[in-house]
């Protein structure tokens, strides 16, 4: 048994959560039917095999490569303009959630009154529910409305993300240092303005650097939904799987890591001028 | 009278008692310092002051209204008018100087003029004219981060001048400071609320320095006040009963009796 003068109080409890995550680990490895032996047995290594041995060599004919560029360019227009909108929503949505900004919370040692935590849940509720359809449900939903083409993915992208990038704002606005937010609107200013000089000084490399995360997931949904017709490099992927061109596939997965690529630097780039 | 407290009582959230049955009165233009052992209150009493602690018993006014029956804008405006200057200063790292001085006064300013500032300095000479009276004019473009503890504390100081207070509240202002700058800047402090007749109460560690400055010293100890005299009633035994600590009590050495001391003062 520990001496007294030896325990830390944190042990016990550190103890229980790891135990508690390996009992809920275990069943959920059961419950998705994880088998890696499945990848050893020789029927399905060799269907792999055939399926992969057509990739080589990428495609590369100029006709291919001009319906590629134009592929590549509708693909980054359809996540820009969805993250475009769906920070419209998030931003106002984020400052709304956030209990960094509240003024009842000043007194209250940051725990904002009943109220304001009332008043906070129909805002994260809204997110909750944006952002729980995933984002090809939505294309689904709209490419029966507006129809087959791009617009369907810039919405669904708009819409789901604006749920997910709002959630997020408010949490890094509530995990940066709130005292100097705090001391701001101590002394009169309003909320607005203490996040302005308060919070978002210390959050800007994070909100960016997430940003711009979001953006490179927004690319890559953006391709998922072209396979429900919603246009991009997903529509193309889908035509070429259908038509065995293992080629034209390689291709396109190749500038799909050069663009996680260039979003990666870019990230890199803005977060060196931020801190 | 711009501070009023009557049996003022704060128990925080955990349960522990900050302050117990404090009255004080405190009138325009005077200047106060809180003097007292580490825990015994200091930070709570100015927090109160500042209405940034809601008070668990008794009445508070400050400036004549009480803080906690106004509505939240009322409050906010009536916060406006009080300046707390803090023991570290809240500022982020990343914030320019003269950002973080000029944000000194965002509770005068409309939104659009905050934004545009944010972006462009609005007054630089105001910021650079609070700077020079502590002495940092050089750092107006600097970042907070590149400041040593001392040289914040300044800052935020400035910030608090230029924000043009009522009811100006310091917390240790001058506790990350060397003696010599502790004593000029306190100077400047003194002198600001004199010349604008602002009320000052500051908490200090440095007894001598409250003395030093302040006409009228309260002694605080266990969240009550001790003593509320004129500086210069203020003897050795009032302080040392005010900071008396059973626990740290050294070990009695033995001494040799009768022997007189004779100190030794080594010289090079």
């Amino acid at each position: 048994m520990l001496k007294s003068d030896v325990r830390d109080p944190a042990s016990l409890p550190r103890l229980l959560i790891t135990l508690l995550v390996i009992l809920l680990l275990w069943p959920g490895i059961r419950l998705s039917e994880l088998d890696l032996g499945v990848f050893f047995s020789g029927e399905s290594a060799s269907e792999m095999g055939q399926f992969l041995s057509g990739f080589w060599p990428p495609a590369h004919d100029a006709e291919f490569l001009d319906l590629l560029a134009e592929a590549t360019l509708q693909t980054l227009a359809i996540a820009t303009a969805g993250m475009a909108l769906a920070l419209l929503i998030a931003v106002p949505a984020g400052l709304l959630a956030s209990r960094a900004l509240s003024l009842s919370a000043l007194p209250r040692g940051g725990r904002p009154a009943w109220w304001g935590r009332l008043l906070r849940w129909p805002v994260r509720g809204l997110m909750i529910f944006l952002r729980s359809v995933p984002e090809v449900v939505w294309a689904l939903l709209f490419v029966r409305g507006v129809g087959l083409g791009p617009t369907a993915g810039v919405l669904a992208i708009a819409i789901t993300y604006s749920g997910m990038l709002g959630k997020v704002y408010a949490e890094i606005f509530e995990s940066v240092d709130q005292r100097p937010a705090q001391a701001l609107m101590l002394a009169g200013g309003g909320r607005l303005e203490a996040f302005l000089y308060g919070i978002l000084p210390n959050a800007a490399a994070e909100l960016l650097s997430y940003t711009v995360y979001r953006w490179e997931c927004a690319v890559r949904a953006s391709v998922v939904m072209g396979f429900v017709g919603a246009g991009g490099l997903g529509q193309q992927i889908d035509l070429s799987l259908r038509m065995f061109a293992g080629g034209e596939v390689a291709s396109i997965l190749i500038t799909f890591l050069v663009l996680v690529l260039l979003a990666d630097l870019l990230s890199r780039l803005l977060r060196a001028r931020l801190t | 009278m711009t501070l009023n407290l009557e049996a003022v009582g704060l128990r925080h959230a955990n349960g522990s008692t900050a302050l117990r049955e404090v009255s004080l009165r405190i009138a325009a233009g005077e200047r106060v310092a809180i003097i007292g052992p580490s825990g015994a209150g200091k930070s709570s009493l100015l927090n109160l002051m500042a209405t940034g602690l809601r008070p668990t018993a008794g009445v508070l006014e400050v400036l004549d209204s009480r803080p906690w029956q106004l509505s939240a804008r009322q409050r906010q405006r009536l916060r406006a008018r009080i300046g707390l200057v803090h023991q570290t200063p809240p500022l982020p790292p990343r914030q320019r100087v003269v950002t973080a001085v000029l944000a000194g006064r965002l509770g005068d300013w409309s939104l659009a003029k905050s934004l545009i500032n944010l972006l462009h300095p609005l007054d630089v000479p105001g910021a650079r004219a609070e700077l020079a009276k502590l002495d940092l004019a050089d750092k107006l473009f600097a970042q907070c981060q590149q400041l040593s503890g001392g040289q914040l504390q300044r800052v935020g100081i400035a910030r608090v001048l230029y924000q043009r207070p009522e009811l100006l509240l310091a917390d240790e202002p001058v506790s990350a400071m060397d003696p010599v700058l502790a004593d000029h800047t306190l100077g400047i402090l003194c002198r600001h609320a004199s010349e604008h007749g602002v009320t000052l109460v500051a908490s200090l560690h440095a007894v001598e320095l409250a003395l030093a400055h302040f006409p009228r010293v309260i002694g605080l100890r266990a969240g009550q006040v001790v003593f509320d005299l004129p500086a210069g009633e203020v003897g050795s035994e009032l302080l040392d009963a005010l900071y008396a600590n059973e626990q740290l009590a050294s070990p009695p050495v033995p001494q040799p009796a009768a022997v007189p001391l004779v100190v030794q003062i080594p010289r090079c």
